[in-house]
C-alpha cells in the first residue's frame, strides 16, 4: 500500500490534518479505531470551538482579543501552559472560523443555557458529530482514504524518523504501511481504565468517561516507549462532576448536571466536601470533577429542594424524589442521621432573609458559621419533595501527551521526529497543564491540526 | 423496519412514550436547536404531555438532520432516533384523527389500496363515459362530448367537498389533542397565521438552519432538492386551483366553456401547474427509494410510496391529456386522469395528502407559542 501521509486517528484534529495533507497534493490515509457510526473521537461529542476574534462575526458576539483569550486560559490552568503554543492556538483560532466554514462546518448561536459563551465560544450548528460528519465527506470529496475499526499498534521509529506504521484492520489481521509522513492524533488515554488506574489508584475505576472508549492512548504509549519527550502529568484531564448513572463511556453533554450551586452535596460519609456556591456553574464545573474523584467511593450526593427544581438545565434523568428527607437519603443509600445532622447544620447555617436569592448572579447569600461555608445562594433545603442526584467524575481527556514545537512536529529526547507531527488531545497538554476552558480541545485541535497536515504536505513535496 | 414489531409501534401510548423518552435526552442535550422548529419547542419546556408530543411530532418535518448529527443514535445505548419515533406518532395521530378513523388507517399504510382506489375510479369513469347514455355532451366540444360539464361538476363537487370537510373534523380533532396543558392565550393571533403560511411556503424547516436543506437521499449530506421537489408539487395545487377557478369564472360568468386555448389563464396555470406536479411527485418518490427507511415510520412506506405516484400519474396523466386530446387516446386518458384526480381527492383526509393540513396547523401552533412568549 503506497500512502504520502497516514493519519492516525479520526476526530477532529485527524481531518483537519487529512484535510490540509491533501489540499497540499498528498495520497492521504486516515486509520480510525472506532466503527463508522463511532467515528470522531471525542469531537463527537463536542459542541463549539473556542474563538478569537476582532468584532461580531457568525454568531460570535462582540469582540474576543488575544491578551483576554490569553488571561483565561492562565486563569484556569494556573500557570501551567506553554506560552508560545498557546499563543499559536489563539492567534490562529481567528482564522480557522472561515476555514471550518470552507470545509463545511456551519455554526449556530450560543445554545440556549449557554449564554455565557456567546462571546468567546462558535457553537456548530448540530453539535460535533455534525461538525465530524461535513469533515469526512470533505475529506473523502478530496480523495483521502478512511479506514475504520483499524487500531495502530505500532509506530514504528527508526533514527528519529516513522519507518512504518502496524495496524489491525476490520477483521483483526496485522497490516503494515510505510507512509512518508504521519500525523499522530489519536486522542488521550482516558477510554483505557487500566493506564487511569495506574496513574490515580484504584479509585479510577469508578470514573465515567464522558467521550469516545476509542481512545486508549495506543500510540501515545508506543511513542513515549520509543523515546518521544513526554508533557503533562498522567493525572492531569479535563474531568467534570456528571450524572453518577451515565453510561460508563459515550454519555457526552447530556449527563451533565447543573443543580450543585442550588444544592447542599454529602459525600458518601454524609459530610459536605466544597462551597457548592463558589462560582456560577459554568465556571466551576471542571473543578467539581476532580473534588468528587477525591472523595470516599468517588460520588457525590447532590440534595435539593423543590424550590430550585426548575433553576438548572433538564438532567437526562429524573432525580430521585421524596417527601421526606429521610426518604430521600435513603433512598440514596446514605446514612439516615449522619446525613439529616448535616443538613440541619446546612440549614441553620443559613439566612433567615432569602428575598436576595438570584439564581443567575453571584448573590452572596452565604451560609455562616459553617465549614465549608456555602458563598452563594444558600437557601435551607426544607420544602418538600425533596430531589437527589448522584455525582460522579466524568474523564473528558487525560493530559499526558507528546511535546510538539510550533510546527505540531513530534519531539523525540535527541531531536525532532523527521516525519512525525502530533494534533489535538494527544498533545494538548503541553497547553493545558490543568483546568479546562470550554471549547480550547477543539481549537487546539484545529490549530494543530490544520498546521500538522500542512507541514507534512510540504515535508513530502518538498523532500 | 427494524423495529416495526416492536410493542410501541402498534400501541400509539406506547409511541407517545418512547418519543417522550427521546425528547426528554434532546432536552438534555440541546445540540440541534438550529435545525428546525422541533427543538426550540423542545428547550421551551421541561416536561411534555401526549399533547405535546402530538405537536412536536406533528411540527418535525422529517429533515434528519438531527438523526445524522446525534451522537446518541443507535447503536448507542440511547438509541435516539428522534425522526422515527416522532413519525410514528404522527402516523397513530392521523390515523386518530381521521374521520371515519377506519379509512385513516388503510389508505396510510397501504399503497396496493391506494393504486386499487385509483383504479375503481379509473374503471368507473370509463365505463360511464363509455356505456352510458347521456353522460356526454353532443353540443360540446373536446373531452366534453365524452362527459359532460354537468356530469363533470356532479361527481366532483362532492368528491372534493366532502373530504375537505372530513379533513375539517380532523383539524379540530387536532387542535383540541394538542391544547397546552399551560394554557397560552385563548385566540388565535393572526400574526401566528402568517408566520405559519410564510413557513410552509418556503419549508423552511427543510432548510436545514443554514437554509441548504436537509439530509435525505444520501445520508448527512444537505441538499435541497427534496425542498424543491416537494414545493414543486406542493405549488401545483395552488396553481391548480388558480386553473380550476379561472375555468370555472369563464364558464359561468363569460359562457365560455372548455376547452381553452393555451394562452388563457387556465391552461396557463394548469400546464405549468402539471409540470410542476409529474416533476415534483416521481422526483420525491425517486428520493424516497433512496432513503434510509428506518428513519421514518416503515409501516406506512408503501402507503406513502403510493400517494406520491398517485400525485405524479395526475399531472402525467393531465400533460397527456392535453398533448393527445384530439387523437383515439382522449377516452382512456380522460378517464385515467379524472380516475386519479378523483381518487386523489377521496384520499385527502386518509393518505399522506392530509399531512399539509395538519402540518400547517402544528406551524400555527408554533408561532402562537413563540408569539405567547414574545419570541
Amino acid at each position: 500500500m503506497q500512502v504520502d501521509v497516514a493519519v492516525l486517528g479520526g476526530g477532529n484534529a485527524a481531518l483537519c490534518g487529512a484535510i490540509n495533507a491533501a489540499l497540499a497534493g498528498c495520497s492521504v490515509l486516515v486509520l480510525e479505531s472506532a466503527p463508522k457510526p463511532y467515528r470522531g473521537g471525542n469531537s463527537r461529542h463536542t459542541r463549539n470551538f473556542r474563538c478569537m476574534h476582532q468584532g461580531p462575526v457568525g454568531p460570535l458576539t462582540g469582540a474576543y482579543l488575544e491578551d483576554e483569550y490569553f488571561d483565561d486560559l492562565i486563569k484556569v490552568t494556573k500557570g501551567q501552559t506553554d506560552e508560545i503554543l498557546a499563543r499559536k492556538a489563539i492567534r490562529e483560532s481567528e482564522a480557522c472560523f472561515a476555514w471550518m466554514h470552507t470545509q463545511g462546518i456551519r455554526f449556530q448561536p450560543s445554545l440556549s443555557g449557554t449564554l455565557s459563551l456567546s462571546r468567546t465560544n462558535a457553537f456548530f450548528l448540530g453539535g460535533g458529530k455534525a461538525l465530524v460528519n461535513a469533515l469526512y465527506r470533505r475529506a473523502e470529496q478530496l480523495g483521502v482514504r478512511v479506514r475504520y475499526q483499524t487500531e495502530v499498534t505500532h509506530v514504528d521509529m527508526r533514527d528519529n524518523r516513522v519507518a512504518e506504521v502496524v495496524f489491525t484492520d476490520e477483521q483483526g489481521a496485522e497490516n503494515r504501511v510505510q507512509p512518508r509522513a504521519v500525523i499522530a492524533a489519536s486522542g488521550g488515554f482516558q477510554g483505557d481504565t487500566d493506564w487511569l488506574e495506574r496513574a490515580w489508584g484504584p479509585g479510577a475505576q469508578n470514573f465515567l468517561i464522558r467521550g469516545t472508549q476509542y481512545n486508549r492512548g495506543v500510540v501515545l504509549r508506543d511513542l513515549l516507549d520509543q523515546g518521544a519527550q513526554s508533557v503533562g502529568d498522567p493525572t492531569q484531564c479535563h474531568a467534570v462532576a456528571i450524572d453518577g448513572r451515565a453510561p460508563k463511556f459515550d454519555g457526552g453533554i447530556a449527563s451533565r448536571l447543573d443543580c450543585v450551586p442550588f444544592s447542599v452535596v454529602l459525600n458518601q460519609n454524609s459530610q459536605r466536601f466544597y462551597d457548592e456556591g463558589e462560582d456560577v456553574w459554568p465556571k466551576r464545573y471542571a473543578i467539581w470533577g476532580r473534588l468528587v474523584a477525591a472523595q470516599p467511593s468517588q460520588i457525590g450526593h447532590v440534595i435539593i429542594d423543590r424550590r430550585s427544581l426548575n433553576l438548572f438545565m433538564p438532567s437526562l434523568y429524573p432525580p430521585l424524589v421524596s417527601d421526606t428527607l429521610e426518604g430521600l437519603v435513603e433512598q440514596m443509600g446514605l446514612p439516615t442521621g449522619a446525613s439529616l445532622a448535616s443538613i440541619s447544620a446546612f440549614n441553620a447555617a443559613c439566612a433567615n432573609d432569602l428575598s436576595g436569592f438570584r439564581p443567575t448572579e453571584l448573590d452572596g447569600l452565604a451560609t455562616r458559621g459553617i465549614e465549608p461555608a456555602k458563598t452563594n445562594w444558600a437557601r435551607p433545603i426544607t420544602e418538600p419533595p425533596f430531589y437527589g442526584y448522584t455525582l460522579r467524575p466524568g474523564v473528558t481527556f487525560t493530559y499526558l501527551g507528546l511535546k510538539v514545537d510550533q510546527a505540531a512536529r513530534v519531539q523525540m529526547q535527541d531531536g525532532p521526529a523527521e516525519n512525525l507531527w502530533a494534533a489535538g488531545e494527544i498533545m494538548a497538554g503541553s497547553i493545558l497543564g490543568q483546568g479546562y476552558l470550554a471549547g480550547f480541545g477543539m481549537t487546539i485541535g484545529t490549530v494543530f491540526g490544520r498546521q500538522a497536515g500542512q507541514e507534512a504536505g510540504a515535508y513530502v513535496k518538498h523532500r | 423496519m427494524s423495529n416495526t414489531d416492536s410493542p410501541f409501534v402498534e400501541n400509539p401510548l406506547g409511541a407517545i412514550e418512547e418519543a417522550a423518552r427521546q425528547v426528554n435526552i434532546c432536552n438534555a442535550c440541546r445540540y440541534c436547536e438550529g435545525y428546525c422548529a422541533v427543538f426550540p419547542a423542545i428547550t421551551s419546556a421541561r416536561s411534555f404531555s401526549e399533547a405535546d408530543i402530538t405537536q412536536l411530532a406533528n411540527l418535525c418535518h422529517n429533515c434528519r438532520g438531527c438523526y445524522y448529527a446525534c451522537q446518541y443514535a443507535p447503536p448507542h445505548e440511547f438509541a435516539v432516533n428522534l425522526p422515527k419515533a416522532l413519525a410514528e406518532v404522527r402516523q397513530n395521530s392521523w390515523e386518530d384523527f381521521a374521520f371515519p378513523r377506519a379509512l385513516g388507517r388503510q389508505f396510510h399504510r397501504s399503497g396496493a389500496a391506494i393504486a386499487l382506489l385509483a383504479f375503481m375510479a379509473f374503471a368507473a369513469l370509463f365505463a360511464l363515459a363509455r356505456f352510458v347514455s347521456g353522460v356526454g355532451d353532443a353540443q360540446g366540444e373536446g373531452f366534453y362530448r365524452l362527459m359532460s360539464h354537468t356530469v363533470m361538476v356532479s361527481i366532483f363537487a362532492p368528491a372534493f367537498i366532502l373530504p375537505m370537510l372530513a379533513v375539517g373534523v380532523g383539524l379540530v380533532r387536532y387542535w383540541r389533542a394538542t391544547r397546552p396543558e399551560s394554557g397560552g392565550s385563548r385566540w388565535l393571533h393572526p400574526r401566528a397565521l402568517a408566520l405559519a403560511y410564510q413557513d410552509a411556503m418556503t419549508m423552511k424547516n427543510l432548510g436545514g438552519g443554514h437554509d441548504e436543506g436537509c439530509n435525505f437521499e444520501d445520508e448527512d449530506r444537505f441538499s435541497n432538492l427534496r425542498r424543491w421537489l416537494h414545493q414543486a408539487a406542493a405549488f401545483c395545487f395552488i396553481l391548480c386551483f388558480f386553473s380550476t377557478s379561472s375555468a370555472t369564472l369563464m364558464h359561468y360568468v363569460l359562457d365560455w366553456p372548455a376547452p381553452y386555448p393555451i394562452w388563457t389563464p387556465p391552461k396557463v396555470f394548469g400546464v405549468s401547474g402539471g409540470v410542476l406536479l409529474t416533476l415534483g411527485s416521481f422526483g420525491l418518490a425517486w428520493l424516497k427509494t433512496r432513503a434510509d427507511r428506518d428513519l421514518g415510520d416503515g409501516r406506512v412506506w408503501g402507503g406513502e410510496m403510493g400517494f406520491v405516484l398517485l400525485l405524479g400519474s395526475v399531472g402525467l396523466s393531465g400533460l397527456l391529456l392535453y398533448g393527445l386530446g384530439s387523437t383515439p387516446w382522449l377516452d382512456v386518458l380522460l378517464a385515467v386522469h379524472l380516475g386519479t384526480v378523483l381518487a386523489l381527492f377521496l384520499l385527502v383526509p386518509y393518505s399522506k395528502m392530509a399531512h399539509g393540513f395538519y402540518r400547517l396547523a402544528a406551524l400555527v401552533r408554533d408561532a402562537q407559542r413563540r408569539i405567547d412568549r414574545g419570541l
